[in-house]
């Protein structure tokens, strides 16, 4: 018997990354940057530009995190309702007079036992994701208007604005350089461990990833933990640039955040998706509204077009597909 | 009208292929009205495929359905129903949030004037179908909050709700209590009595000598003898089941055994089995034997780690080991190529390679960072001693056949040098070449020293393969035989637990 040889790949890497969904996304993102420049002269400013990235650097942050969870198959709908959370506990402790390391501290610890709490009820008691953070969506916001009622937390330490105020250098704010450390991370951390790895494997089947020698349960709870961090982190840079702390803040974040995981090409259902591809999402959900705010286009509207945008995006290979099979 | 003259049903010549497996080759069946025939086979050898066929879940690629004496077609289930074709079948498909009497009446309900369902009426109906089985169920008693031998009960009365002439009954007893078998036995009776033609298939002697009146038996999907069960004895049953010439298809190996490397003692579940202990030695291929529902695969699980047993020690290498997790028996060198390939073996989403290295990882990366052309070199290394076809090792698992499939599972935990590895039904569903490959290569593995479990429903199979073979009745061990003492007939008695066998 001839030992045959099976080769690795039919396809180059190369050819697979110009085919994929990524490209597709970035033609979008550099589509809307041209018609943005074209539709208003004040787009193309360094400043106004920087001002911009505020708009998605920290819902970014949390959407990275997010794209691991939707990948092993899960979703965490309570991140916006940590941050208010998170921002409510470091409100009270900065009344007390504690510095911006201890509220920091307080910050990420409060990001991390919700996400630990989520993660626990999820994979311990083995209830439905979706429906375990509904809950806790509720009780941790509802946390927060018991603790603040119709009130607000201000009076934060001055040297805290740095984190939401700060500029590392020039036009790039100290909130920007974290989201691309934060997304460097990420990406190495999906596609480049083992720990990646195994996070596709459960996505695409927990029970024979399970029947793999995976210990899918851990697995899925440190990404409940770094969902929360992540809200955390967020938490402590929308504090500080707002500088001030009321219950409904960040209301509507977790659909927003979804959006943009969903946009990036992550599949809702589990199993594929890749943080280059939130990257680029981030970025066209950021110039859309960026875009649309220089033109005066109301709040309402933009929510409008972010939502045609989805689906349009997410539609169109389909029919693409359905085109083509004709 | 005298009871037995012209069968109600024939089946003539019917031949049903499957990619790469004929199911059933020229089979044929006659059912009489007022009469009980059994249909008995081992497991694969083509029974549900008729149950399937003669109730219009699959069509057949050759030969006839008759109704008296008329060629028909069942496109659909509907149709069967229709010419007054009914089943209970071996896994039914109830609806857990509907009530028992919507379940039974389901696609038929009586209707009132107004078109919309008469609910009294289908209760009514419905309690007396249950009070016939001597059933004691509330009709509007919802079906998750019942037990599994009152759901079967409900599959039964849905199966006579339906108006029907022959009633095909695929092992309706392997759920229920001795009480309610005798139900069942006297509810035969009476549906004989009303000239209805019955097809009881099952795998208990006690049974088909108690209430059938013909037999056919069936091997590989062929017919191989039917006449009056008067005529017959349960020796001859079990002859005709199992009978041929296995030794030469299964490769030829010199058998030296090794130290004992796997030690069982006293497993215990709470519902699926009790009492397993068994002792392994390196390169030696067991056998597990057994009807469906022996306990043979929940006992594997859970020495595989993903079911609890409630009581039981293992050793491994003479070291107590404790596995509670699938991650504890691999890291124990125990790993398990499951039944059920697409759901528990492989990831099939997932390219070759991945699915190869995914127990793995930690040898082919560094410091927990991939290392792609490891994961290559891996795969690569495993899949081409299996002869694995494939396009590349980036196509996706689930564009192989069933056989290349199960390679790639093989593939996956021979990569991570096992001590003892656990095959359930490795060959079911796999065409005869790549049976022969994985025979082939089970001997090869036990050459080199690897311990072998064979689980397998397969009489040539585990005639062919095994050194030693456990068999498993109702979650106990109900023998063990070594190798001079394995033949067909002892294997389907233990197994079926028939005591006077004649050899």
């Amino acid at each position: 018997m001839n030992t045959r040889s099976i080769p690795d790949r039919l396809q180059s890497p190369l050819e697979r990354k110009l085919k994929s969904w990524e490209s597709l996304l970035l033609l979008v993102a550099i589509g809307i940057f041209v018609a943005n420049s074209f539709a208003s002269p004040y787009f193309l400013n360094a400043w106004n530009l920087s001002d911009a990235t505020f708009n998605f650097t920290e819902k970014a942050m949390i959407a990275f995190a997010m794209a691991l969870l939707i990948i092993s198959g899960e979703i965490d709908l309570s991140v916006a309702s940590i941050i208010a959370l998170a921002s409510t506990a470091m409100g009270a402790a900065a009344q007390v007079g504690i510095g911006t390391e201890g509220l920091v501290l307080i910050g990420l610890a409060t990001g991390l036992v919700c996400g630990a709490f989520n993660g626990v009820l999820v994979t311990a008691l083995g209830l439905p994701s979706i429906v375990v953070t509904i809950g806790t969506m509720s009780l941790f916001r509802g946390i927060s208007f018991i603790i603040l009622g119709d009130q607000a937390y201000r009076g934060y330490p001055s040297d805290f604005a740095f984190f939401g105020q700060g500029y590392v250098w020039w036009v790039i704010s100290f909130e920007f350089v974290l989201f691309a450390i934060i997304a460097v991370i990420y990406g190495v951390f999906l596609h480049m461990t083992n720990f990646g790895r195994t996070v596709y494997a459960i996505g695409n089947n927990p029970t024979g990833a399970l029947f793999s020698g995976i210990r899918v349960g851990r697995v899925k709870f440190i990404l409940f933990l770094l969902t929360g961090l992540m809200s955390g982190i967020a938490a402590i840079c929308l504090t500080s640039r707002l500088g001030s702390t009321r219950p409904s803040i960040a209301t509507g974040w977790e659909l927003e955040i979804v959006t943009m995981v969903v946009l990036g090409g992550v599949n809702i259902l589990g199993g594929s998706g890749s943080i280059p591809g939130v990257v680029i999402a981030a970025f066209v959900m950021g110039l859309v509204t960026f875009g649309l705010g220089l033109l005066n286009v109301p709040g309402i509207v933009m929510s409008i077009v972010i939502g045609g945008l989805l689906i349009s995006v997410i539609a169109l290979p389909r029919l693409w597909t359905m085109w083509s099979a004709r | 009208m005298s009871p037995s003259d012209a069968p109600i049903l024939s089946l003539e010549k019917v031949t049903k292929t499957f990619p790469g497996v004929r199911a059933l080759s020229e089979v044929s069946i006659d059912l009489y009205p007022g009469k009980v025939t059994a249909l008995v086979g081992e497991n694969g050898a083509g029974k549900s495929t008729v149950v399937k066929t003669l109730t219009g879940i699959y069509q057949p690629d050759g030969g006839e359905i008759r109704v008296d004496g008329v060629p028909v077609h069942f496109p659909t289930p509907q149709s069967a129903e229709n010419a007054g074709v009914t089943a209970i079948h071996q896994e039914t498909v109830l609806f857990d949030e509907l009530s028992v009497a919507e379940n039974i009446f389901l696609g038929h309900a009586p209707k009132g004037r107004s078109g919309l369902i008469d609910t009294h009426a289908m209760h009514q109906g419905a309690k007396e179908i249950l009070d016939g089985l001597g059933a004691k169920i509330d009709p509007r008693a919802i079906l998750k909050d019942l037990g599994t031998a009152n759901k079967h009960l409900v599959a039964i009365s849905r199966a006579l709700s339906v108006d029907a002439r022959v009633v095909i009954m695929d092992e309706p007893t392997a759920a229920l209590s001795h009480a309610e078998i005798e139900e069942l036995y006297e509810l035969v009776d009476g549906l004989k009595a009303q000239g209805k033609a019955i097809l009881f298939i099952s795998h208990k002697f006690d049974e088909i000598f108690r209430i059938a009146d013909n037999y056919t038996v069936f091997r590989d999907g062929q017919m191989v003898g039917d006449g009056a069960i008067a005529d017959v004895t349960e020796a001859e049953l079990v002859k005709m089941m199992v009978g041929r010439d296995v030794s030469q298809i299964f490769p030829e190996r010199d058998r030296n055994l090794g130290a004992e490397v796997l030690n069982v003692t006293g497993y215990d579940h709470p519902t699926e089995f009790a009492d397993i202990g068994f002792t392994l030695k390196r390169g030696e291929i067991l056998g597990f034997y057994g009807l469906v529902g022996a306990g043979r695969s929940e006992f594997m699980q859970a020495l595989f780690g993903t079911t609890k047993p409630s009581a039981g020690s293992v050793r491994v290498d003479g070291a107590e080991a404790t596995i509670r997790s699938p991650a504890d028996a691999v890291s124990h060198g125990i790993v398990y190529v499951p039944e059920d390939r697409g759901k528990q073996g492989a990831i099939v989403d997932l390219p070759i390679f991945q699915n190869v290295t995914l127990p793995s990882l930690k040898q082919t990366s560094r410091k927990g960072f991939l290392k792609m052309a490891e994961e290559f070199k891996l795969a690569r290394e495993y899949t081409e001693r299996l002869d694995l076809r494939a396009a590349s090792l980036d196509t996706h698992v689930g564009s192989l056949s069933g056989g290349n499939q199960q390679k790639v599972v093989i593939a996956k935990w021979l990569a991570t040098e096992p001590k003892v590895i656990i095959l359930d039904e490795p060959t079911k569903g796999i065409d005869i070449g790549s049976k022969a490959a994985v025979h082939e290569f089970m001997a090869e593995l036990a050459a080199q020293g690897l311990a072998v479990i064979m689980v397998s429903s397969e009489i040539p199979e585990i005639v062919g393969m095994s050194d030693r073979v456990i068999i498993m009745r109702e979650g106990r061990i109900a023998a063990e035989l070594s190798r001079e003492d394995i033949c067909p007939e002892v294997l389907v008695s233990h197994a079926a637990g028939i005591t006077e066998a004649t050899a």
